[in-house]
């Protein structure tokens, strides 16, 4: 862990916790939903790297943006939404933030900055920065953060989006949660030379950091993001990570490709939650108790969203042909 | 006969190949251990080890330009592409590098290389991952492109596509990687252009590709319990295209519905109705109906997904439609 922080700040950190919590939840439902047949297709769960979304959207603001990829429910989490419309959009259901027209892969949170996930690896790389272009030419002081993983960097989009970021020193910040695999491989066998020397390449400002220590990343991210706001940007940010379950819910025998004593490893010795926890209660700013009763809150209010989701509408025919256009509400009519 | 899944068909295409042709190589992502992420490519890298069976980093265009100029000097690399959405990351490679090549050089460079990729909603996947997009690169001049309909024509298609000299985009539907048909265990190849009649009739026309030949036959049982007797009709390649074969049958019925997967406007639909309407018009008692996707991008709710694309019953009753004279009044 970081070193001790005084106690002004418990509230952030007991908020970081419990998003932390609200994740690693939320995606244990999720798991739980497609094992049980009542999720329609896959999705790839976000467990384990919970202290990287919480550590940097702790950092930001509701009016700065992100963009998401196809394992984004920990970002849309970490960003301010909300249990019940992240399950509905996960089940089809007309109440979800998408209508159910996007799913798992394709959640957007409007209300909180999310410009949404997204299913092309590599494919938020340009709005984001398109996102940091917009706040520099309008003069808001926002700042958007990119997430994408170690397997993306290999998209030729990212070379060309930085050098622009970097010639016209939009605030951006390229976030790669380094989890070690990119699907089935691992990335050693996939990625040449250094990431960070990639991004430095083009005159960024590039740092790695433990992405299993939320307070190291947050206390990072908080800083880049205020030199950002400044126009002091772009940023890349490598974060050490670990995804706990297969590529997707339904990579179930992956011990061709990784060992379950790796996987041990990391879920027992570098958890990010059961880091935070024991931290919380050594500085004494929270006790067993009150963790423990945290965590029981958010496992109702989870149960609590998936039992309404699971018992919402599905959108009506009708809207099949509606949101193609901006300005047409039937496209079909 | 045996019967095989379309997933081993492919598989057994390209060993196939491989071990008669040491210039055949496979190259994407995930391909080798992994197999793909549908596992169609199982056991090649066992056999033909990691030279020719090449993991990539994530990185389409790359891959797929580094194929181009694999092929034009002297190789015919088969490209994965893991999802046929991604065909919108390496079309310039596709279709400003490999498809126009032989033609700008006079004749003198060939691009003899394979891009297998798939197409195909309902599977729950969204917008960025069901898309049937076949009609893009059929517009281009240069690109042959090939839509098995079961097992047998997979392995006979990709057979013929590894060795033909020109670019050719094999789309496989990814619903069908399970399903079963029989396919012949001594070697075969079915040649492009011919279009395969499935079954033979004389009152409507179902021109159907890819897994909506399935739907289409499925219309005609329910249509043959009804008294009309449907021809279904697959062109198992739309480039080159088997004209003769539909304007014979348009001749004989008069009647015709061509059904695909991909967006109904300005595709396959629309450009097989135009040619039997240009070619057979004395022939025909109505319009040439298409039948496509919806034209809305793939949602993901299965409540909305599932009534975009053509269905058994929809083609069932156009055709009846096409039976009453009805529609002769609508046009
Ligand atoms: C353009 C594109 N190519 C391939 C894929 C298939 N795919 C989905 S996720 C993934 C691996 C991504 O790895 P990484 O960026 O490291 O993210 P992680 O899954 O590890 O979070 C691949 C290859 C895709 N969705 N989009
Ligand atoms: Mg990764």
């Amino acid at each position: 862990m970081s070193p001790a922080k005084t106690k002004t700040n418990t509230e952030d950190y007991l908020r970081m916790y419990r998003q932390m919590v609200r994740i690693r939840t939320f995606e244990d439902n999720a798991n739980q939903l497609y094992l049980s047949a009542k999720m329609p297709g896959l999705t790839h769960m976000y467990s384990g790297e919970e202290a990287v979304a919480v550590g940097i959207c702790e950092a930001l603001r509701v009016t700065d943006k992100i963009t998401s990829t196809h394992r984004g429910h920990g970002h849309c989490v970490a960003k301010g939404a909300d249990f019940k419309e992240m399950f509905c959009e996960l089940l089809g259901k007309e109440e979800g933030y998408c209508r159910g027209k996007g799913g798992s892969m394709h959640i957007a949170d409007q209300s909180n900055g999310n410009l949404g996930a997204n299913a092309i690896v590599g494919g938020s790389m340009g709005i984001a920065t398109g996102s940091a272009f917009t706040a520099r030419l309008l003069g808001r002081d926002d700042v958007t953060v990119c997430f994408f993983g170690d397997g993306a960097t290999a998209q030729g989009l990212w070379y060309e989006v930085m050098n622009m970021a970097a010639l016209w020193k939009l605030p951006v910040i390229y976030a790669c949660e380094n989890n070690g695999y990119s699907e089935y491989t691992k990335t050693d066998e996939i990625a040449a030379g250094s990431i960070v020397a990639r991004a430095e390449a083009f005159g960024i400002e590039s740092h790695q950091v433990d992405g299993q220590d939320v307070l190291a990343v947050n206390a990072l991210t908080q800083k880049l993001v205020e030199r950002a706001r400044k126009g002091e940007g772009p940023f890349f940010i490598e974060l050490m990570t670990y995804r706990y379950h297969g590529h997707h819910v339904g990579d179930i025998n992956r011990e061709y490709y990784r060992s379950k004593e790796e996987e041990q490893d990391w879920k027992v010795n570098r958890d990010p939650i059961i880091r935070f926890r024991s931290w919380l209660v050594e500085q004494g700013i929270a006790s067993e108790e009150e963790i423990e009763a945290m965590n029981a809150e958010i496992k109702e209010d989870a149960a609590a969203a998936v039992e309404y989701a699971l018992h919402a509408k599905y959108p009506g025919a009708n809207e099949v042909d509606m949101h193609v256009f901006t300005d047409v509400e039937h496209a079909l009519a | 006969m045996r019967e095989i899944t379309l997933s081993q068909a492919v598989n057994e295409a390209l060993a196939e190949e491989m071990r008669r042709d040491e210039t055949v190589f496979i190259i994407g992502e995930d391909v080798a251990e992994a197999g793909t992420p549908f596992k169609v490519l199982s056991g090649l890298v066992e056999e033909f080890g990691t030279d020719r069976v090449v993991d990539t980093p994530i990185a389409e265009p790359g891959f797929m330009g580094l194929a181009v100029g694999a092929a034009m000097t002297g190789t015919r690399p088969v490209v994965d592409l893991m999802f046929g959405d991604f065909i919108f990351l390496v079309m310039d490679q596709l279709c400003n590098q490999a498809a126009k090549t032989h033609y700008m050089s006079g004749g003198k460079l060939n691009v003899p290389l394979v891009l297998r990729t798939n197409l195909g909603a309902t599977r729950r996947s969204a917008a960025q991952h069901s898309q049937s997009l076949h009609a893009l690169v059929a517009h281009i001049p240069g690109l042959k492109v090939a839509l098995p309909s079961s097992a047998y024509e997979a392995k006979g298609l990709m057979k013929t596509a590894i060795r033909d000299n020109n670019p050719v985009v094999i789309f496989e539907d990814k619903l069908m990687y399970n399903d079963k048909a029989p396919v012949p265990e001594e070697e075969f190849l079915i040649p492009f252009g011919e279009a395969n009649i499935k079954r033979e009739g004389h009152d409507v026309t179902l021109i159907g590709t890819s897994s909506m030949v399935q739907v289409c036959e499925k219309a005609a049982d329910i249509l043959a319990a009804e008294g009309i007797s449907a021809e279904v009709i697959d062109p198992r390649t739309i480039v080159p295209l088997d004209e003769e074969t539909l304007l014979k049958s348009a001749r004989k019925t008069s009647r015709v519905i061509v059904v695909d997967e991909g967006h109904q406007s300005y595709g396959i639909t629309g450009e097989i109705a135009s040619r039997i309407n240009e070619k057979a018009f004395y022939h025909l008692d109505a319009p040439v109906l298409r039948m496509g996707a919806m034209d809305v991008p793939v949602p993901f709710s299965p409540a909305l997904e599932d009534i975009t694309v053509p269905t058994p019953e929809g083609v069932a009753e156009n055709a009846r439609k096409l039976m009453s004279g009805e529609m002769i009044h609508a046009a």
